[in-house]
C-alpha cells in the first residue's frame, strides 16, 4: 500500500524511484497496443515478440558497428520490423483464427531458434551488451511517444481503415461482400502491428544494457497478449490500462511478486469468464447464473400472475 | 546414425503420445488445449515427487501421475472450458483461458522450493532434475553393435501399446463411437441422446492422462525434470505435429509425431544441434503455408 501512498503524497520523488518501471510499463503499453490493433481487425497474432526481436536487435547492430544516431538506428529497426511483417503476412493472412496463432507462434519460435541463436552477428545466445542504452534518458521517447501512438492508433480506429477492421472482424466474408479488400486491410493492420512492436523492441534495447533472446520468445508474446485480453479490446485505452495494471502488479504486490505469472494466469481467466471485454469497456460482468437462479423474479411473478 | 534413428523412433513416441491427446481435445471439442504442456510437466512433475520426495515405487507413482492428470484434465473441463461453453464464447476465449490455467500450474511448479508453500509436490524450483539413480530399473542391452536402454524400449511398448488400444477404443467401442459422433457434430449427437458435456469431460481426461504419462516418460527417457519442459521441450513441438499429421486426426497425430522426431534426427545430423530446434517450427511453418489441414485431416476446408 505504500505504493500508493508514494504515487499520491508524492509524485516526483515517485517517478524519480520507479522510472525503470514506468519505462517498462510504457514500452508494455506500446506492445501490448500493436497487439490490439491485429485484434481489432479479428486476427490473433503472437508474432509481435518477432517483430520487437527485429527492432531490437537491429537497433543495437547497427548502434555497434555503424556511426549513425540513435534516433536513425531506432527508426531502421521500426522499419525493418514492419518490412518483416509484410513478408510473413503474405503467406500467413490466408489462415484464420487458430491456424493464424499457431503460424505466428511458428514464426516467433522460427526466428529465435533458427536465426537469433545461429547468426553469430547477433551474439547467439549470450545476446549483445547495448552500451549505448540510457536508463534514465530512455524514459522521455517512450512517454513522448505512448501518447502520440494511442492518439494516432485511436484516430485510425475511427477512420475508414477501422472501420473496415472492425468489419473484417466481426464477419469476413459480410465484409468482402460488401467490396472491402480483406486483404488489404489485413495486411495493413498486420503490418502496422509489425511497425510497432519493432519501435517498442527498439526502445526497450534503449533502456536495458543488452538484448538477449530469451527476451523475444512466445512467452513474452503470451505476456502481451494478457495485456492486451485484460485490459480490453474495444478501445485504445484498454491494452494501455492492461499493461499499466499487470507490468506494476509485481510492485504494488511485493509479497506475491515471486506469484506473478500465478496471478497474471488467475486475472487472464477471470477475465475471459466474468468479463471477456476487458477492463476497459462497456457491457457487464458476463455471468452464469446456475440453472435454479430466478432469472428475472419481477417478470416471473407478473407473467404468472398475468396468466 | 542408427543410434540416432533409434532415438527418433523413441521420441517420436513420446511426441506422439503427446499429440493424441492435444488432438483428441481439438477434434472433439474443437479447442487447443493449450494447458496440455502444463499437464504433460506436471506428470513428470507428480512421477519425481512420489519417487524422489515420498519414496513410492516408481510404477505405483507412475498409475498415481496418470490419474491425477486426468483429474487435472477435469478441471481444465470445469474451470477453463465449460463457463465459456455455456456462454457461447468465441473460441478465442477458451484459447486464452487455457493459457492462463498453463501459466498457473508452471508458476506454482516454478515457485516451489523447500519452505514454500507447495514444497510437498516439489522442492527445486526453476531447476532441472532427474529421477533419483536405481528407482527405476534400466537395464541396458547391446544388440548388434547398437544400445538398447530398457526404459526406452518400455517407454516405445507403453506407447505402441496405448495407442493400439485408444484406437480399438475409438473404433470399436460405444464410448467411442459416442466421441466420433461429437467431434463429427455437436447438434446431431445431442439429438441422438449423447451427454455432450459428459463425453466433453472424459474426453478431457483421456487427453490428459495421456499428456502426463507422455510426461513422465519425457522425464523417464530425457532424465530431465523441470517446471518448463512442457514449455520449452513440447508444447510447440506438440503444435508442430498436430498441424503436420492434420488437426484433429489420431493417426495423423500418431504419424506427424514420428515423422517430427524423424526431421529433427536427421537435422540434427545434418546440420547440428543449433539449427535442429528450429527445424520443427520451420515444418510447421511450412505446413500451414502449404497445406493447412495437414497430412490427414479433411475436415478443414471450411476454417480457411
Amino acid at each position: 500500500m505504500d505504493f500508493f501512498i508514494q504515487l499520491f503524497t508524492d509524485p516526483v520523488l515517485f517517478y524519480n524511484s520507479h522510472e525503470l518501471l514506468i519505462a517498462q510499463v510504457g514500452v508494455n503499453s506500446i506492445l501490448a497496443i500493436s497487439l490490439f490493433v491485429t485484434f481489432y481487425s479479428g486476427q490473433l497474432t503472437l508474432a509481435n515478440a518477432g517483430f520487437m526481436a527485429v527492432g531490437a536487435y537491429t537497433t543495437v547492430i547497427m548502434s555497434l558497428y555503424l556511426p549513425l544516431p540513435l534516433p536513425v538506428d531506432i527508426l531502421v529497426g521500426t522499419l525493418l520490423a514492419g518490412a518483416v511483417g509484410f513478408l510473413v503476412g503474405l503467406p500467413v493472412l490466408r489462415l484464420r483464427g487458430i491456424f493464424l496463432a499457431i503460424a505466428t507462434i511458428g514464426f516467433v519460435e522460427a526466428l529465435r531458434l533458427g536465426v537469433i541463436l545461429n547468426v553469430p552477428i547477433t551474439g547467439e545466445g549470450q545476446g549483445l551488451k547495448n552500451p549505448g542504452a540510457d536508463p534514465l534518458g530512455g524514459i522521455v521517447p517512450i512517454l513522448v511517444s505512448l501518447p502520440i501512438i494511442a492518439y494516432l492508433v485511436w484516430r485510425l480506429t475511427r477512420a475508414k481503415v477501422g472501420h473496415a477492421w472492425a468489419a473484417i472482424r466481426e464477419d469476413e466474408l459480410a465484409a468482402s461482400s460488401n467490396g472491402i479488400n480483406v486483404p488489404l486491410y489485413k495486411m495493413i493492420a498486420f503490418v502496422i502491428g509489425a511497425l510497432l512492436a519493432g519501435y517498442a523492441g527498439a526502445l526497450e534495447t534503449h533502456i536495458n544494457f543488452f538484448v538477449d533472446p530469451t527476451e523475444y520468445s512466445v512467452t513474452r508474446a503470451i505476456q502481451i497478449l494478457t495485456f492486451a485480453v485484460a485490459g480490453g479490446t474495444t478501445n485504445v485505452l484498454g491494452p494501455i490500462v492492461g499493461a499499466l495494471f499487470l507490468t506494476s502488479l509485481p510492485e504494488i504486490i511485493r509479497q506475491a511478486s515471486a506469484y506473478r505469472d500465478v496471478v497474471n494466469g488467475v486475472i487472464l481467466i477471470l477475465v475471459i469468464i466474468f468479463r471477456p471485454q476487458g477492463i476497459v469497456a462497456g457491457g457487464g460482468l458476463a455471468i452464469n447464473r446456475p440453472r435454479w437462479w430466478p432469472q428475472n423474479w419481477r417478470l416471473r411473478g407478473r407473467a404468472a400472475s398475468a396468466n | 546414425m542408427t543410434q540416432q534413428l533409434l532415438n527418433a523412433i523413441f521420441i517420436g513416441s513420446i511426441y506422439a503420445l503427446f499429440a493424441v491427446g492435444y488432438t483428441l481435445v481439438f477434434g472433439v471439442l474443437d479447442v487447443l488445449n493449450l494447458a496440455h504442456s502444463a499437464v504433460f510437466m506436471l506428470g513428470a512433475v507428480i512421477t519425481y515427487s512420489l519417487v524422489a520426495l515420498h519414496g513410492v515405487p516408481f510404477i505405483f507413482a507412475a498409475l498415481v501421475a496418470v490419474l491425477v492428470c486426468g483429474l487435472l484434465g477435469l478441471v481444465i473441463e470445469f474451470v477453463a472450458l465449460r463457463p465459456l461453453r455455456r456462454r457461447n464464447a468465441p473460441p478465442i476465449s477458451a484459447l486464452i483461458s487455457t493459457i492462463g490455467l498453463a501459466l498457473i500450474f508452471v508458476a506454482i511448479v516454478e515457485q516451489a522450493t523447500p519452505g514454500t508453500l507447495f514444497s510437498w509436490l516439489w522442492q527445486d524450483g526453476a531447476n532441472s532434475v532427474r529421477f533419483p539413480t536405481g528407482a527405476v530399473p534400466n537395464p541396458t542391452y547391446h544388440v548388434a553393435g547398437l544400445t538398447l536402454e530398457g526404459t526406452k524400449l518400455g517407454i516405445l511398448a507403453t506407447s505402441v501399446v496405448l495407442m493400439l488400444v485408444l484406437g480399438y477404443v475409438i473404433r470399436f467401442t460405444q464410448v467411442g463411437r459416442a466421441l466420433r459422433a461429437v467431434a463429427e457434430n455437436r447438434r446431431a449427437a445431442t439429438l441422438l441422446g449423447i451427454d455432450v458435456d459428459r463425453i466433453f469431460a472424459s474426453t478431457l481426461f483421456l487427453s490428459s492422462a495421456l499428456g502426463g504419462l507422455a510426461g513422465l516418460l519425457f522425464g523417464l527417457a530425457l532424465s530431465d525434470i523441470s517446471p518448463y519442459i512442457g514449455r520449452d521441450q513440447v508444447e510447440l513441438k506438440g503444435l508442430a505435429v498436430i498441424v503436420l499429421g492434420g488437426m484433429g486426426s489420431i493417426p495423423g497425430a500418431v504419424v506427424g509425431g514420428y515423422l517430427l522426431g524423424l526431421i529433427e534426427v536427421l537435422a540434427f545430423v545434418r546440420f547440428g544441434s543449433n539449427v535442429e530446434a528450429g527445424v520443427a517450427f520451420a515444418a510447421l511453418f511450412l505446413m500451414l503455408v502449404l497445406r493447412p489441414q495437414g497430412l490427414f485431416g479433411a475436415r478443414l476446408k471450411e476454417r480457411l
